[in-house]
């Protein structure tokens, strides 16, 4: 699967407080969530996520809560791959089961900008950052996540169980 | 057969197997399933996604938990339609441990207090703060709403087996220094992330020590250096305990320890005697100074004295000695949340609840509240709040410009009367 699209980079420890404040958990509607996302810190930046499909961020990324809302907000907004010099375990888990791609790389913030052109390919494990001319590669999912993306998604996975 | 630690030996115990070893992915027996008012709606919609052509049927309904906690009584139209779905979904598929209006409490104060929790149980909750539970002994650790679902349907769910990270408390403790104080030290000195995906084992003369509130109160914070969670060996303390909220003698369990050579991520040593009372300076739990250090005056406008964290008895007990015959500075508002009904009402029958309220404070339901910036008590623009709460992010208690300081309760009944941060002497 090939992921292709343009940066918005932030820093490390973005916690589930900033992508989707408490205030807006009082719905479950992926699209008044998606509203919402990553308010507090589009605000500090003056920048809109219109236009990004993919984050680029420090270590510790969706740290906090275990709010799943953080990542379908993140998804409804039009992202499909975070990559992260770490994420918080939590939201890690979050964001497989809802089938948004997570890629953990060290040094994603020295090797990606703002506005970068990258193409995502998670099957090889490949990050080409065509703005740059870069390649990097990094660690494919263990088979056991994979089996689940694959399926797209846990709720999937586990219905192709229960039929067995 | 290698040696296990607490942790590996209560999974194993889960899956059938006698061994696991670290890093394995396992699909283990949950004992208890917990949801609170935030995250159960997400988990019915993904519930029934697992059915789309069969009957939906939960694996148990006498090991789901749900509690009406977070934005309750309901705060506003939204949260009401969302608590109205839920309250249905318990009733249709007839949770036994549904609470829910005058039953409700904090969910991590409640299920300990209703004699829900157990020593080697596998206790999953769409909750970060599920890994208090690890204080009597329990593996318990937060997931998402899907991951809950999943729990809810199959009565299993998928981990990857942590490596532990050991922690050993010696020294004397000093005066006013409890569980809050030792856990913020802790989180200082490993970071936020640095027990990300691994277990923290708390160990050592000062936990033997430490009365089960003050346990409590570290294991809640264990995801605060992102631990899957925080364990330690249930002993005298934590059965006497047990016996005391169910009123039954409790089954001692021997084989659940670490084993004397199991093999640990990493050791780390901490002499208490060095640890002074804490505050968690804004915007990270790590962020944490010795009070007594701050080198000029913090004006307050707000204490918040409750939460999963410090919204025990005991938390109430120590704000309220330092409270007693005095006022809260006239620039401060100073909220109190006992954690459950049991506690409240053990505070009213005591004259805790009196002595706050002599002092000026405001007594409120046992709610998650302010702690996370649902209601009761929101920081507007520039306004700063001392918390025996968990987490002081950007917005975490209100307005994205104003500020949540982290301490133990005694610290934050003397900054409501000072009106500014201090400890007493």
């Amino acid at each position: 699967m090939n992921i292709k699209g343009k940066i918005f980079k932030l820093s490390d420890n973005v916690d589930t407080d900033v992508i989707i404040p408490a205030k807006y958990l009082n719905t479950s509607d992926p699209k008044v969530l998606a509203l919402h996302c990553l308010e507090p810190l589009l605000e500090q930046l003056g920048k809109k996520l219109e236009g990004y499909n993919i984050i680029v961020a420090g270590k510790n990324f969706g740290c906090g809560s275990s709010r799943e809302h953080a990542p379908v907000a993140i998804k409804y907004a039009g992202v499909n791959c975070i990559i992260a010099e770490s994420f918080a375990r939590i939201f890690f888990r979050n964001a497989i089961n809802i089938g948004l791609a997570v890629v953990e790389l060290p040094n994603a913030k020295k090797n990606f900008d703002f506005d970068d052109i990258v193409e995502v390919d998670l099957a090889k494990g490949v990050v080409k950052n065509l703005t740059k001319k870069q390649e990097i590669k990094f660690l494919p999912f263990p088979e056991f996540l994979q089996k689940i993306i694959l399926s797209g998604g846990l709720i999937n996975f586990v219905k192709e169980n229960i039929k067995e | 057969m290698s040696a296990q630690t607490i942790t590996q030996k209560i999974i194993a115990a889960h899956c059938g197997k006698k061994y696991v070893y670290e890093g394995e992915y396992v699909f283990a027996k949950v004992d208890l399933a917990l949801s609170n008012d935030v995250t159960t709606p997400i988990t019915i919609q993904q519930f029934y996604k697992i059915f789309d052509n069969t009957t939906p049927k939960v694996f148990d309904k006498n090991k789901i938990v749900i509690v009406l906690d977070h934005f309750t009584p309901n705060k506003d139209i939204p949260s009401a339609q969302q608590n109205k779905i839920t309250r249905e979904f318990a009733k249709k598929f007839k949770i036994t441990h549904f609470y829910d209006g005058g039953c409700a409490g904090i969910e991590h104060a409640l299920l300990p207090e209703e004699g829900l929790i157990k020593p080697g149980d596998i206790v999953i909750g769409a909750d970060s703060h599920t890994c208090t539970y690890g204080a009597l002994g329990t593996f318990s650790t937060g997931v998402g709403s899907t991951d809950l679902s999943v729990v809810w349907a199959l009565g299993k769910i998928w981990l990857k087996v942590p490596q532990t990270i050991k922690i050993i408390y010696y020294g004397k403790r000093n005066k006013n220094v409890f569980g809050k104080d030792l856990i913020l030290a802790t989180i200082k000195k490993i970071g936020v992330e640095g027990a990300n995906y691994k277990t923290i084992e708390l160990t050592g003369e000062v936990i033997k020590n430490l009365s089960i509130a003050s346990r409590f109160t570290m294991t809640n914070m264990a995801i605060e250096c992102g631990a899957k969670n925080g364990i330690i060996e249930p002993d005298e303390i934590t059965y006497n305990y047990l016996k005391q909220v169910t009123g039954k003698k409790p089954k001692i369990l021997n084989w659940l320890k670490s084993d004397k050579d199991a093999k640990y991520y990493q050791e780390i040593e901490i002499d208490c005697s060095k640890i002074y009372p804490q505050v968690a300076l804004p915007y990270l739990p790590e962020n944490s100074v010795n009070v007594k250090d701050l080198d000029k005056k913090i004006y307050i406008d707000q204490v918040v004295i409750g939460s999963c964290t410090n919204g025990w008895y005991e938390d109430l007990y120590l704000a309220a000695k330092v409270l007693k015959g005095k006022k809260v500075n006239p620039n401060v508002r100073c909220l109190i949340f006992p954690a459950t009904p049991k506690i409240y009402l053990a505070a009213v029958k005591t004259g805790l609840i009196e002595t706050f309220l002599n002092a000026g404070c405001i007594v409120n339901p046992p709610t998650c509240g302010p702690c996370l910036g649902g209601h009761l008590g929101i920081l507007a623009e520039g306004e700063r709040a001392v918390a025996t709460t968990n987490r002081n992010f950007v917005g975490r208690m209100g307005h994205t410009k104003s500020e949540v300081y982290l301490t133990n309760p005694v610290v934050a009944a003397y900054s409501a009367i000072k009106g500014y941060i201090a400890s007493p002497e």
